[in-house]
């Protein structure tokens, strides 16, 4: 019997392949082939036979690749080898390292998500430097069939080792049914936001709902949902999706898909899909939650890009994916609000705590009353300034000038 | 640490920057006659074999080639097929780089036809020396340290063959036209002033005059026509490629942003790039900074490429100094272009002169396989020990007035920012920046930097941060393990040994 897992090639980079095949007798034999032996060679076959025992084996014949895989990822490969050949329940944890302990607002800026293969560990190491506001650990389109297993262990170990820099930790699961094997892969490992995939029915997010309550019985903090709309069918229900949970911060629209389902090609312009995009902003609004936009494909394409956010922010979207780092500067400066915007929420905020103070309960600019809502999106246009840069933490005082 | 001598001759050890003072005259060539040449100025032989005997060939002699048509070069190994076919051994190879194309020449260090290589050892002619199987111990010096180490008579090269795009038969050669085009000749001027006998190989042969004469027929001693003397597609390459990686755009966005918010750009400033992956994205966003700000450069020193070419048509440079050129547009341009300037090592380089202009510059952007706590940097060595890359320039463009050194903190798990560098190429005085993915550092040595971007949104680091940053994502590594002997010696760029690099123990 042997268990496999991992990549390997000439191309592969921070990456292994791991064979685990079990034997009667004569222990432990490690064979290793590194790039980084003389560095991490030792350490590499500690942590290993550390895993080994962990999962008491006793005689096997590993054999490890390695193209200077990290150990987060040396100890997923070898974990998803081991279980390929060993039944066993336990999981192999490296520590959650405290700078992956934070947790998100439902209400935070998502201008930009970046999407990242759930197997591929050399996109995930440098995923947080790029500063997204979101980072996808994605375990669905991303990952070939027979790779979905060793991804899980893969995201599972990313979740608690990678640091992220506070992009808010994201992990797309796969579609309902299947996407539930992965929760407990995710759930206990601080993750921020789940996207859900295909979403049709509120009662997939029960579901769901349901099995991280079950997981997560002693974490206090919330576990953000994103339901991805990428069906007629989804489209039509979106509204009851919007309010299936608590737990749901945005919904988003996925267009490749929903352009197939429809019959549809999907255009530069994408007229096909306006119905649809505009069902999901107002489904959102009317929940109280963010609308996200589905990614621009064209990656070398900047000018359509920026052209494409400029359509989406003026339907009513917040934010949108991104499938390369290139993306990300160019969706979150045009999710940003403009001057004109803050400005307006600058009056809006200031004349809302003014009215606090006095005590009265009716917040107005000149004759114009303002609603409780309308102050809501102001702070919340404030927090996108704020958090890039485009506002200073002291603007009250420079306003009081 | 240091030996007293290596390779049979004295040497001595660094001193520090700027503190070794050289003392006597420079080498001198030896008296030639017109006699002794041919009265029409014909001084064609039939084979490059021809010409090496007719050099006077024998055991234990320096022989020099050049780097102009990097991994496309067909004359190195050829001129020591020949040598081994005449019998003669232990020969020094005297390059001023190798590149992968020069494999072939392990089996000639093996044979006993070439006792060591004084130049740089790439990739597996590294770690052949680095595993102790060449007979003598190799050398390594910079693009103006192997100018300083001929003009001072540490090297006297017996026979300089150089590999010439274009050539008449009286000797003048360029590298502007003809198949194996790759602009400047800079490389072969010392060899061309000091070598005894000086052999000039080209595959397009025009008759007098050929001009420019970049290399000046009055030193040549032998012309030979070849067939082809280079790959062109590997000399230059069509199109150069700027990185597509996301991670390295972002260190090159990082250091235009920390160049620009330093006040290190400036209307008449200048800078030197390169012509890597992220060295070229650089000077674009060098490029978008100037018209922004509507200023212009006075200068840049080059490794010459189409987008610097672009720069220089579009009057944001105004001078290219060249020390090699990339691609095919840097060629067209060093031709077509007066202000478009070849340079050798003498004027770039040399330390033993009366200055260079490589200290003029005000931003130069360089590399290395390591930097460490006390910003020493090494380009010569990999963390695990190995020989991998030659010096190139990168010792003298040191004195530049601002180094930066845009690296990522970490290459498939191994550390660039490191405790103490593997091998001490570059002193850490002499480097200023370090911008990585993860943060920028600057030498504690320059307050004025660390003063002007006081208060910016620059993620500013020390050192020591980022050396814990990456040991906490990679793990802390192992050093590699040495035997005592010496495989190779590293010059500083005034001839004094910097540091050495002993026998590796594989892994």
């Amino acid at each position: 019997m042997t268990g496999t897992a991992g990549n390997k090639g000439d191309y592969i980079r921070s990456d292994c392949y791991v064979s685990v095949e079990l034997a009667q007798e004569s222990g432990i034999e490690i064979n290793l082939r590194s790039k980084v032996a003389s560095l991490y060679g030792d350490s590499i076959r500690n942590i290993s036979l550390d895993i080994l025992n962990f999962f008491e084996i006793q005689h096997a014949k590993v054999t490890i690749e390695d193209k200077g895989a990290l150990d987060f990822v040396i100890a997923a490969r070898l974990e998803s080898a081991i279980k390929e050949v060993v039944s066993s329940e336990k999981e192999y944890l490296l520590p959650l390292t405290s700078e992956n302990t934070y947790h998100t607002d439902k209400d935070k800026p998502r201008r930009s998500r970046l999407y990242i293969p759930g197997n591929s560990p050399k996109l995930m190491i440098n995923a947080g430097i790029h500063s997204a506001d979101g980072v996808i650990l994605d375990l669905e389109d991303s990952v070939a069939p027979d790779k979905k297993n060793e991804a899980r262990y893969l995201v599972r170990n990313a979740l608690r080792s990678v640091n992220f820099y506070d992009a808010e930790r994201m992990v797309r699961i796969n579609q309902i049914p299947e996407g539930m094997n992965d929760l407990k892969y995710i759930v206990p490992h601080n993750v921020n936001l789940i996207l859900l995939p295909k979403c049709e029915t509120a009662a997939q997010i029960k579901q769901v709902d349901e099995e991280i309550s079950q997981i997560a019985k002693k974490s206090e903090h919330q576990i953000h949902l994103m339901p991805i709309i990428e069906s007629a069918l989804g489209v039509i229900n979106a509204y009851s999706i919007a309010t299936a949970s608590e737990n749901i911060a945005a919904l988003a629209i996925g267009l490749e898909d929903y352009t197939a389902d429809i019959g549809a090609k999907r255009s530069e312009g994408g007229k096909e899909s306006f119905y649809a995009r505009s069902t999901i902003v107002n489904a959102a609004s009317a929940a109280g939650i963010q609308a996200i936009d589905s990614v621009y494909s064209d990656v070398s394409n900047m000018d359509g890009l920026r052209e494409n956010v400029a359509n989406s922010k003026a339907l009513g979207f917040v934010g949108m994916g991104c499938i390369h780092p290139r993306q990300v500067r160019i969706i979150n400066t045009g999710f940003n609000p403009g001057q004109a915007e803050i400005e307006k929420a600058k009056a809006i905020v200031l004349a809302y705590e003014e009215a606090q103070r006095k005590g009265s309960g009716v917040t107005a600019i000149g004759s114009k009353m303002i609603d409780l809502p309308i102050v809501k999106r102001a702070l919340t246009t404030l927090n996108t300034a704020l958090s890039s840069g485009l506002l200073k933490e002291n603007w009250r005082e420079s306003e009081n000038e | 640490m240091i030996p007293d001598s290596i390779n049979g001759q004295n040497v001595i050890p660094f001193q520090g920057v700027g503190k070794f003072q050289p003392s006597g005259r420079k080498a001198m060539p030896r008296i030639s006659t017109c006699s002794d040449f041919p009265s029409d100025g014909n001084k064609l032989v039939k084979s490059l074999k021809d010409a090496l005997i007719k050099s006077g060939i024998k055991d234990g002699m320096i022989i020099s080639t050049h780097h102009h048509f990097r991994d496309g070069d067909l004359i190195a190994v050829k001129i020591f097929e020949i040598i081994r076919k005449l019998g003669c051994k232990d020969m020094v190879w005297f390059p001023s780089a190798s590149f992968p194309c020069h494999r072939p020449l392990i089996e000639l260090l093996k044979d006993g036809t070439v006792h060591r290589i004084e130049g740089s050892m790439n990739g597996p002619l590294g770690r052949f020396c680095s595993e102790g199987k060449m007979k003598g111990v190799g050398i390594l010096r910079s693009h103006g340290g192997r100018y300083q180490a001929v003009q001072d008579g540490e090297v006297e090269i017996d026979i300089a063959v150089i590999a010439a795009p274009t050539a008449d038969p009286f000797g003048n050669a360029n590298g502007l036209t003809g198949a194996s085009a790759c602009g400047s000749l800079g490389f072969a001027l010392a060899d061309s002033q000091f070598a005894d006998k000086v052999i000039v190989v080209t595959d397009n042969l025009v008759p007098f005059p050929c001009l420019p004469w970049e290399i000046q027929g009055n030193y040549v001693d032998f012309v030979v026509e070849e067939e082809k003397i280079g790959i062109p597609e590997k000399i230059v390459s069509g199109t150069t490629q700027m990185t597509k990686s996301p991670d390295r755009l972002h260190i090159a966005e990082l250091t235009a942003k920390f160049c620009d918010e330093s006040g290190l750009i400036g209307d008449g400033f200048s800078f030197q790039t390169g012509a890597g992956g992220t060295s070229l994205v650089i000077s674009t966003f060098f490029r978008d900074i100037m018209r922004k700000k509507g200023i212009k450069a006075r200068f840049a020193r080059a490794g010459s490429n189409k987008y610097l070419v672009e720069m220089l048509e579009e009057g944001l440079v105004e001078y290219i100094l060249d020390g090699q050129t990339f691609d095919l547009e840097g060629v067209r341009s060093i031709r077509e272009n007066l202000n478009h300037a070849n340079t050798s090592p003498f004027t770039s380089y040399n330390y033993h002169s009366k200055g260079n202009f490589a200290g003029m510059v005000d931003i130069v952007i360089l590399g290395a396989t390591e930097v460490d706590v006390n910003f020493n940097g090494n380009v010569v060595t990999h963390s695990d020990g190995y020989l991998l890359h030659g010096i190139g320039g990168w010792q003298n463009c040191l004195f530049g007035k601002t180094v930066i050194l845009p690296l990522p903190l970490f290459r498939d798990r191994i550390p660039v920012i490191v405790d103490e560098v593997t091998t001490l190429c570059g002193p850490g005085e002499l480097i200023d920046v370090i911008v990585t993915e993860r943060g920028i550092a600057i030498n504690p040595l320059r307050k004025d930097l660390l003063e002007k971007v006081k208060g910016s949104d620059l993620p500013i680091k020390s050192i020591h941060e980022l050396k814990d940053e990456v040991e906490k994502i990679c793990g802390k590594p192992k050093k590699p393990e040495f035997k005592d002997k010496i495989v190779a010696a590293v010059k500083w760029v005034d001839g004094t040994v910097i540091d050495v690099v002993r026998q590796i123990i594989p892994k």
